[in-house]
């Protein structure tokens, strides 16, 4: 299971949880298994997530693969100029 | 200097030859976004608002529309309703609706056959207004009784008992910070403030427009990204995006500011409504400082422990930013990642709150919110350093990140070059030149992310064996030059031979645009897979040519040739013989290739600056300026060190002079260049460049992005400089001349 790592203030939809454990093969898989463990974090999956799987920052591609033990961070999405 | 005295076993890449668009753009011959003409072409102007917050009670064009040669005017009116999330924003910002929310907001505009009958025009228009209440100021727009500009404005992350003016909220951080701030010899914490700033981009915004009766449009533009143009003028006008086709013009800089549209969709709605004669819009200077988008203002608490021996124990950030009327605009996503993104700190929290205010709406400038939050946290690191007397390079070696580190927001760092930064800026003779009176030296590290993002590129092997690239992230940097290098490279053809094309949104699939410094890294690293794949092709030609298995032929030099004793003796067969002959062994030769590039490496810098003060005036001259940054590999040294300056440059203007100033009309008070000032040639030294090269795994050539982290350590720098020479610390940017002087006068007080 992969684990998600949720910032500060998105724990409170998750039932306080820093760290919630996702079973997915991709980041589009991990995002809707997400939404659908804790509905709370629909809004913020759909304003749209950046994420580091194992350390590499993905931007918006949710086929990248997620391993059975990677670590995740949930990123605000990020924009560059 | 980069890879010019070292043996890498490159051939091309690390070289330094002429920029392909070099010619035209010294000559004049380059076209830029206003340069564009089709016959029967009409010239737009529009209408804007004189009031930061105003209810539009009436727009009357009836003058306007009786001048002879006055074609057409768009209101609100005339666009589609429905919309929502950020493409109402676009609309909302393309055009206001019941309310004119900002200084220059667009209200109207009108086409007719000259520039000036439509300006003419644009005056006739009459447009009745009620002053509503307004507020520009990031501090003050939460303020208790700040009037609130848009209800319902927050989104999720809006934890209750908030202002109705917070849009966001972020909260993140690692460690028990309490107890770092604890076993700290001292503790410190400052409020920092950065005003809003422009890219400067010498190119106005300009377009050319044309939609005919059947709905379908074409645009030539001056953008960052065309396909983010064709998707966000469809929006705003609610047709098909394929119905659009969009060509970007040579562009005159953009640093983020023209990855979106501003007046863009109005050159096609007024088109459309003058019966599909093509409209060309280009904005004043004024409107593009009135109403295009400037970077965030910023209000930074920031608060760090620290031990006698420089070991930094906690970190604490509460950042404030507004990014105009439109939620969503202010970069705190990015500014909190980057805050202490240069540092292994045990215990950190992070929280920011975006801010609406009654200024225009945001855009990306050049490394989005993290040359803000480097002025809190890099300022506070130097004050801290000095009261204990240490070296702010040691301090920064002692704490930085390096391979393995935990980020501050999170994933483990890979491979990193932030200590080959400071190591070189350590051993720079810059570091060690000796200081006179009234002078300071500042050192700051800087960080940006990097990113990958939608690439497509083709690339077709010519029957005269050189290879033509077609890409679509619009070339603002050298991105041509260095694609042609790794093309080049990759294939084993002169440099010359390579030709890179920046084309129109029909030619390819969807490109995200230049930014997130993604140009070479992710069009290289996918011209440098369609190279690859040319090659596959042409390997197969030559072993049918031989009679042979294709996997005993292999490509090397810019030729096929046997793979060994064992695959026959052939001389080598070259990609000229191969593209002469291509006709009858096959067909054309291309190479394709789209992806979602990944594997981007972290850019970390570290800036050197030397400043004199005069105490009679408060100017500030830069005397020597050093920046050291991680490229990963740079493929067009002249192009990175031009990078590495341009960002530099930028950042010392943010530093010393640039400003949004507003009146307490909410009026933007400097919307020239005479009075919002830009660094020219002569305020600057040569800016020295050291470029490191710490390899990115993610990438075939190694490559990491170059063209935003720059900009980062300047505003701490410059301002850490400057205590330097005076002894007071400017905490509220600019460094302008009555604010360094009413600082020294206080510090002698």
């Amino acid at each position: 299971m992969a684990k998600v790592h949720l910032w500060a203030s998105l724990r409170r939809f998750a039932d306080g949880q820093e760290v919630v454990e996702v079973d997915a093969t991709t980041v589009g898989q991990m995002m809707d298994a997400l939404e659908k463990a804790h509905p709370g974090l629909g809004p913020a999956i759909k304003a749209g997530l950046s994420v580091a799987v194992d350390g590499e920052v993905i931007a918006n591609n949710r086929a990248a693969p997620v391993g059975p033990d990677s670590e995740v961070f949930l990123l605000q999405r990020l924009k560059g100029g | 200097m980069a890879r010019d005295d070292v043996k890498t076993g490159y051939k091309l890449i690390g070289t330094r030859p002429n920029r392909p668009d070099g010619l035209d753009k010294v000559t004049g011959r380059a076209r830029y976004g206003a340069d564009f003409s089709l016959p029967g072409m009409l010239h737009a102007a529009v209408v804007r608002s004189p009031h930061a917050h105003a209810r539009i009670v009436k727009i009357d064009a009836s003058k306007a529309l009786a001048l002879d040669g006055v074609k057409a005017v768009v209101t609100r009116a005339d666009l589609p309703t429905g919309l929502t999330g950020e493409d109402l924003n676009l609309q909302d910002n393309t055009l206001a609706g019941e309310r004119a929310l900002y200084d220059g907001h667009a209200v109207a505009a009108v086409a007719a056959t000259s520039a000036l009958l439509a300006q003419d025009a644009a005056r006739l228009i009459e447009v009745t207004y009620e002053v509503l209440p307004h507020v520009t100021d990031v501090d003050t727009a939460m303020a208790p009784g700040a009037p609130i500009i848009r209800e319902g404005v927050a989104d999720y992350s809006v934890p209750e008992g908030m202002h109705g003016n917070v849009a966001r909220y972020m909260e993140f951080g690692h460690g028990d910070v309490e107890a770092g701030f604890a076993a700290a010899d001292i503790v410190r914490e400052h409020t920092y403030k950065t005003e809003a700033t422009h890219q400067g981009y010498i190119e106005p915004h300009a377009c050319v427009g044309q939609m005919g009766e059947d709905g379908r449009g074409e645009m030539w533009v001056c953008t960052q990204g065309h396909w983010y143009i064709r998707r966000m003028s469809a929006a705003v006008l609610g047709i098909d995006a394929a119905n659009l086709r969009v060509t970007p013009s040579e562009i005159g800089g953009g640093f983020g500011g023209k990855t979106t549209i501003f007046m863009e969709p109005l050159s096609l709605a007024l088109s459309r409504k003058a019966g599909g004669r093509p409209v060309k819009l280009v904005m004043s200077r004024s409107e593009v400082l009135r109403a295009t988008g400037p970077t965030a203002s910023a209000s930074m608490d920031v608060k760090l422990g620290m031990k006698k021996d420089g070991t930094i124990t906690a970190g604490q950030v509460f950042f404030r930013m507004q990014g105009g009327a439109f939620v969503g605009m202010s970069p705190i996503g990015e500014a909190l990642p980057c805050a202490f993104a240069c540092y292994d700190i045990p215990a950190l929290k992070h929280e920011a709150v975006e801010v609406i205010a009654n200024r225009p709406k945001a855009a990306a400038y050049r490394a989005p919110g993290s040359p803000m939050a480097a002025f809190a946290v890099e300022s506070l690191v130097d004050e801290m350093c000095r009261e204990l007397k240490l070296d702010p390079i040691e301090v920064r070696l002692k704490n930085g990140a390096t391979n393995g580190s935990k980020s501050s927001y999170g994933p483990v760092y890979n491979v990193i070059g932030l200590k080959e930064t400071l190591e070189a800026a350590k051993d720079h003779p810059n570091y060690s030149a000796p200081l006179g009176p009234n002078q300071g030296r500042g050192v700051a590290s800087g960080f940006w992310f990097n990113h990958g993002g939608e690439t497509s590129v083709t690339l077709a092997v010519g029957e005269d064996g050189t290879a033509t690239v077609m890409i679509g992230t619009p070339d603002i940097g050298g991105s041509r030059a260095s694609i042609g290098l790794m093309v080049a490279e990759t294939l084993g053809i002169p440099y010359e031979n390579v030709r890179v094309n920046v084309v129109e949104t029909g030619a390819l699939g969807v490109n995200e645009p230049t930014h997130g410094s993604r140009a070479t890294f992710a069009s290289g690293k996918a011209a440098v897979e369609a190279a690859r794949q040319a090659m596959a092709e042409m390997c197969r030609r030559a072993a049918a040519d031989w009679g042979i298995d294709p996997e005993a032929v292999e490509w090397k030099d810019g030729a096929a040739h046997p793979a060994g004793p064992n695959a026959g003796k052939f001389p080598p067969m070259t990609i000229g013989e191969i593209g002469s002959k291509m006709g009858s062994t096959g067909g054309p030769i291309s190479g394709h290739h789209e992806v979602t590039a990944e594997g981007v490496g972290a850019s970390f810098g570290t800036h050197v600056v030397d400043v004199e003060v005069d105490p009679e005036t408060g100017r500030t001259t830069i005397l020597r300026y050093l920046v050291v940054q991680d490229a990963g590999t740079a493929i067009h040294p002249a192009y990175v060190e031009g990078q590495y300056q341009g960002g530099a440059a930028q950042g010392i203007g943010w530093a010393l002079n640039e400003e949004y100033v507003y009146g307490a009309d909410g009026r933007l008070q400097n919307p020239i260049f005479l009075d919002y000032r830009i660094p020219v040639a002569s305020d600057l030294p040569m800016i020295d460049t050291v470029i490191v090269e710490v390899p990115n795994p993610g990438h075939p050539y190694g490559v990491r992005g170059v063209g935003e982290t720059g900009i980062t350590p300047p505003l701490p720098a410059v301002a850490s400089a400057i205590a330097g020479a005076t002894g007071a610390r400017i905490r509220s940017l600019p460094c302008s001349p009555p604010k360094v002087l009413a600082a020294i006068k206080a510090n002698r007080a």
